[in-house]
């Protein structure tokens, strides 16, 4: 049989947004703008304290409010049949998993642990309430930083004996040490990445409603079927009794990538009460208990010969997990290990991962989830190895590049890169930025006072997540397969409805899946509704995260209309008393061949279909409707350059992203205008954590960066305008040859700032800053560097500088390297 | 209701008259969204920084997650639902944002076109609004998935669109 994939009419479009109509004129259903007959509201009580055992709680006060219906903790919520789960660890690796439930039920362990759920018929009562529970604690030990952890002085979990919940190594191309010896050069690092948060406008929420037997969940989440199955383990439901709905959702960035404590506990409450119950988190406690990203103290050694060819790679990883796993915690740095060689041809690689706990928040999957920790290390090294060699730090990443004729390409750790063309993508950035007319103005500009300098960052990264074989429990050990599913559903009249299992929360699913099916049924993408986020509706689903959606949903989709498409031709052909083979989709119908008037639009096909059994072919089933699961062969590995131009203030530090040249690279376009959206806000997403975000908790475990007041999300005036292009290199891994796109930006921009920042200061002897690149850091390293200072003087200007020690929190002062030397 | 001494009210919103008795310490939002049923306006913190509650009172913007509903007596509110004409006519800021893919989830979109639609009528100048004016003009709204260029392209290109018609 030929195949049904048709000429490019609307893939490929720039097509406005079928999403945006209800979005701009304020009739868009998010999860907060729903009630329900009778719905009660929810406030969680939360711990004050980092670290300490609960002596007694007393909620007589606040049950004595008018309105409220009940004040639970954790001794209320003892049926509850399982803690919150841990999907995914590194496989045949020893880990020490401790218990989180909901609810705290003896101890706390991080600051905002739950420990009671107030419920009234009031939003404001409620939060009156929440603050007249009154919790005795005793306070315990607070441990903070993650290299202080490792010591075992203080124990987070005491019953665990260790801090360390697992260590984990890959090596591959032989033994590093013989190699980094047998090196000319060798660089090495110490990289702070620090802790940062999601910050999705939209924070999280839900309303649960237990009804006769049935559970019914709307939830801010990117995997409503997860949490289908999740809630029916947890509260002992039949699968097919509880129903999720993730209405509209305001962004997710991985932080709605999460089986949440509250959704958990307001749905037992509303089976308690017999009502529904709505929780809507508060954007403080968003910043302190929606996950955290990040957070890894990184030791990078890196070595290469004289003439700048990478010889050995190894990174030593110290992950700060928090106080628990969240739902993939303890593998997100093993992903980023997964694109350690980058776009390089590196030979010998290593990569030890030690996991610890600390007296804060978990983290987990953020936006790049591992690698933009792992790429940020690699690229930021190839900076340090270019200086010491005194080559260009772009044609040290030239001479290392895997070539275009290298792929599939297999790396040292076995993971095999679909495709690429690497030097294609840094050839466009570099004709974009024109380097010979930078390097003239930045002259003229340091002779003004302007530090201006500019940053490089060749990324690939592994996406599209993923081969079920290859990522389940026989594999690389998470607990469910990454295969996704479609459901194509052609009306009697012709218009089509889809039902994805994706999950999307503002990617644009609804009008690039809607293109690839326009295409594939010879129909207007106005009459493909693409319907997604109800566990009702379509079949099993693993939702968006991971750069997934296009390369697997998005194919899923192709090949269901696909199928549909076939169907179709051989009720034309039969009509026709033509041959299948010969019917296309030429000008909106499917006729025949040299014939284009001979032939039948959707809706008539579809009339056959499901309405005039005579006018199909015999035996042939009625109805044209199609469920699809796809599972991919491999991975997707897209990639490009990243070209960053700051200027930097000698006298106050300050850092400000000046220009930004992007050239990627993720197969054809399905939409190119929902591509450059992804990237203008990934790269947006990178600068904020390189210069502007930081999550801080102080000693003592309390969040220091509570609101939006301390934690500084970038604004408009401080993100420049972008300028995008793309190479197009078609993954073999799938049919429409596409790769995710999502997480490109963020992957490949922190590196390439702090480069940046690095070029500009390099002339005072700096070499490196570790990120957030905030004025007073890079002040300081330019005191020090200068040798005016004897060390750190921010004091005298009335700022309290926190102890910066060898960890992820405080905000303060970064030893600079290579000072004044 | 258990929300202490009501207080009446009377507001205009977008163009229809509402007396209503609300709680003392109501916040404008949740009478905008709760009492009116008008959910477009949305709240995404809870200290004034975020922008997504934006609207217009009185024709200047303002966070209504700051505003009591009781200072709003005898006021005219206006917010993204009284945005598009009666017919459905689209105003220059949504359709900009729709043809400059100037949102992505749409969470704080409403804010930014209620701030824009206030920072347009402000922009007294005859010229096109420049890319640092709607940069800066736009700085008490924040927005995690679009990097702001496409905002700033919708709001260009709507300010464009009005000065037409103007002109």
């Amino acid at each position: 049989m030929t195949t049904a994939v048709p000429s490019a009419k609307h893939v490929g479009q720039s097509l406005r947004r079928k999403e945006d109509p209800r979005l701009i004129t304020g009739r868009a259903t998010f999860v907060d703008d729903l009630a329900l007959p009778g719905m009660l509201h929810a406030a969680v009580v939360r711990s004050v304290e980092a670290h300490a055992n609960i002596v007694s709680i007393d909620t007589s006060a606040a049950l004595a409010r008018p309105g409220i219906k009940a004040v639970y903790t954790g001794n209320d919520m003892s049926d509850l049949l399982a803690p919150l789960p841990m999907a995914w660890a590194p496989p045949g690796v020893e880990i020490k998993t401790p218990e989180r439930w909901p609810i705290a039920r003896d101890r706390v362990c991080h600051q905002g642990d739950a420990v009671a759920l107030v419920i009234g018929d009031d939003k404001y009562v409620v939060v009156d309430a929440a603050a007249d529970v009154h919790v005795e604690y005793e306070s315990l030990p607070v441990v903070i930083d993650v290299e202080e952890a490792l010591k075992d002085e203080i124990l987070v979990h005491e019953s665990l004996g260790t801090n360390k919940a697992h260590e984990w190594s890959m090596g591959g191309g032989g033994d590093i040490e013989q190699a980094l010896a047998d090196s000319d050069v060798v660089v090495e690092q110490r990289i702070v990445n620090h802790r940062t948060a999601g910050a999705a406008m939209e924070t999280r929420g839900c309303i649960a409603e237990y009804r006769a037997g049935q559970l019914t969940v709307w939830s801010s989440t990117q995997v409503p079927h997860l949490l289908r199955l999740f809630y029916a383990v947890q509260m002992g439901i039949s699968e097919d009794k509880v129903r999720i709905i993730a209405p509209e959702v305001g962004g997710g960035f991985g932080s709605k990538l999460q089986i949440c404590a509250e959704e958990t506990m307001c749905a037992w409450a509303s089976k308690q009460l017999g009502r529904p119950v709505k929780w809507i988190e508060t954007r403080s406690e968003n910043m302190a208990v929606s996950h955290h990203g990040r957070d890894q103290v990184d030791y990078v050694r890196m070595g290469a010969t004289n003439d700048g060819k990478i010889t050995a790679f190894h990174a030593n990883i110290i992950q700060d997990l928090g106080a628990y796993f969240g739902l993939l915690t303890p593998m997100i740095p093993e992903l980023g290990a997964f694109v350690m060689t980058g776009c390089y041809a590196i030979p010998v690689v290593q990569t030890d991962i030690t996991g610890v706990f600390t007296n804060k928040f978990f983290t987990d999957a953020i936006r790049g989830a591992g690698r933009p920790e792992m790429t940020h290390m690699l690229e930021v090294t190839i900076d340090q190895l270019a200086q010491k060699l005194g080559m260009d730090p772009v044609e040290v990443r030239r001479k290392n590049f895997i070539k275009a004729d290298q792929f599939p390409y297999e790396t040292p750790y076995g993971i095999t890169y679909d495709s690429g063309n690497y030097e294609v993508a840094l050839d466009r950035a570099l004709e974009m930025v024109d380097m010979d007319a930078f390097r003239a103005e930045q002259a003229s500009l340091r002779e003004q006072g302007v530090l201006r300098g500019i940053g490089f960052s060749t990324y690939t990264e592994i996406c599209g997540l993923a081969p079920s074989r290859a990522v389940g429990p026989s594999g690389f050990g998470l607990g469910i397969g990454l295969y996704e599913s479609a459901l194509v559903r052609v009306h009697p009249t012709g218009s089509v409805t889809v039902f994805t299992g994706a999950s999307p929360h503002g990617q644009g699913h609804e009008t690039g899946f809607a293109q690839i099916v326009a295409d594939r049924l010879g129909v207007d993408p106005s009459v493909v509704e693409v319907v997604h986020g109800d566990t009702a509706t379509g079949p099993m689903g693993l939702g968006t995260y991971g750069s997934r959606s296009l390369a697997i949903g998005g194919v899923a989709v192709a090949h269901a209309a696909e199928k549909i498409a076939m169907k179709i031709r051989e009720i034309v052909a039969w009509n026709l008393e033509a041959d299948a083979a010969d019917i296309e989709v030429q000008n909106d119908k499917f006729s025949l061949k040299g014939d284009p008037d001979q032939g039948m639009t959707l809706a008539e096909a579809a009339g056959c279909a499901y309405i005039d059994a005579t006018k199909m072919p015999e035996g042939m089933e009625m109805g044209l409707e199609q469920t699809l699961i796809y599972d991919p062969s491999n991975f997707v590995f897209p990639f490009g350059t990243h070209v960053c131009v700051v200027d930097v203030d000698p006298e106050t530090g300050s850092v400000k992203v000046v220009r930004w040249v992007a050239v990627d690279d993720c197969g054809p376009a399905v939409n190119p205008m929902l591509i450059d959206g992804q990237v203008h806000g990934g790269v947006t997403h990178g600068i904020g954590q390189a210069i502007y975000e930081q999550v801080v908790y102080d000693e003592r475990g309390q969040l220091v960066t509570g609101t939006f007041v301390d934690y500084a999300l970038p604004t408009a005036a401080e993100i420049p305008s972008f300028e995008t292009d793309r190479t197009e290199t078609k993954s073999p891994s799938n049919s429409l040859g596409v790769k995710g796109i999502g997480e490109a930006g963020t992957i490949a921009a922190t590196p390439a700032v702090v480069n940046a920042v690095i070029d500009a200061l390099r002339h005072e002897g700096i070499s490196y800053i570790d990120m957030p690149l905030t004025p007073l850091r890079v002040w300081q390293a330019l005191e020090a560097a200068r040798g005016s200072g004897d060390g750190p003087r921010a004091s005298e200007q009335g700022v309290e500088l926190p102890d910066q020690g060898e960890g992820s929190a405080g905000s303060g002062p970064t030893q600079p390297e290579g000072g004044a030397a | 209701m258990s929300m202490g001494a009501t207080v009446p009210v009377e507001v205009t919103v977008n163009g229809e008259l509402h007396a209503s008795e609300v709680p003392a310490r109501m916040l404008l939002v949740h009478y905008l969204r709760d009492e009116l049923g008008l959910t477009g306006t949305h709240v995404g913190c809870d200290t004034s920084n975020c922008g997504a509650c934006t609207c217009l009172i009185d024709g200047e913007s303002a966070k209504s997650c700051t505003v009591l509903a009781v200072q709003c007596d005898g006021a005219k509110v206006k917010t993204i639902e009284g945005m598009a004409s009666a017919d459905g006519e689209l105003h220059a800021l949504q359709e900009g944002f729709w043809a400059q893919h100037g949102l992505q989830c749409g969470y704080c979109t409403p804010g930014m076109i209620m701030a824009a639609a206030d920072l347009l009528e402000r922009h007294s100048g005859d010229g096109p609004i420049t890319e640092d004016e709607v940069r800066h003009g736009l700085e008490g709204n924040l927005c995690r998935c679009t990097g702001y260029h496409n905002i700033v392209k919708a709001v260009q290109a709507a300010a464009e669109t009005s000065r037409r018609i103007k002109v």
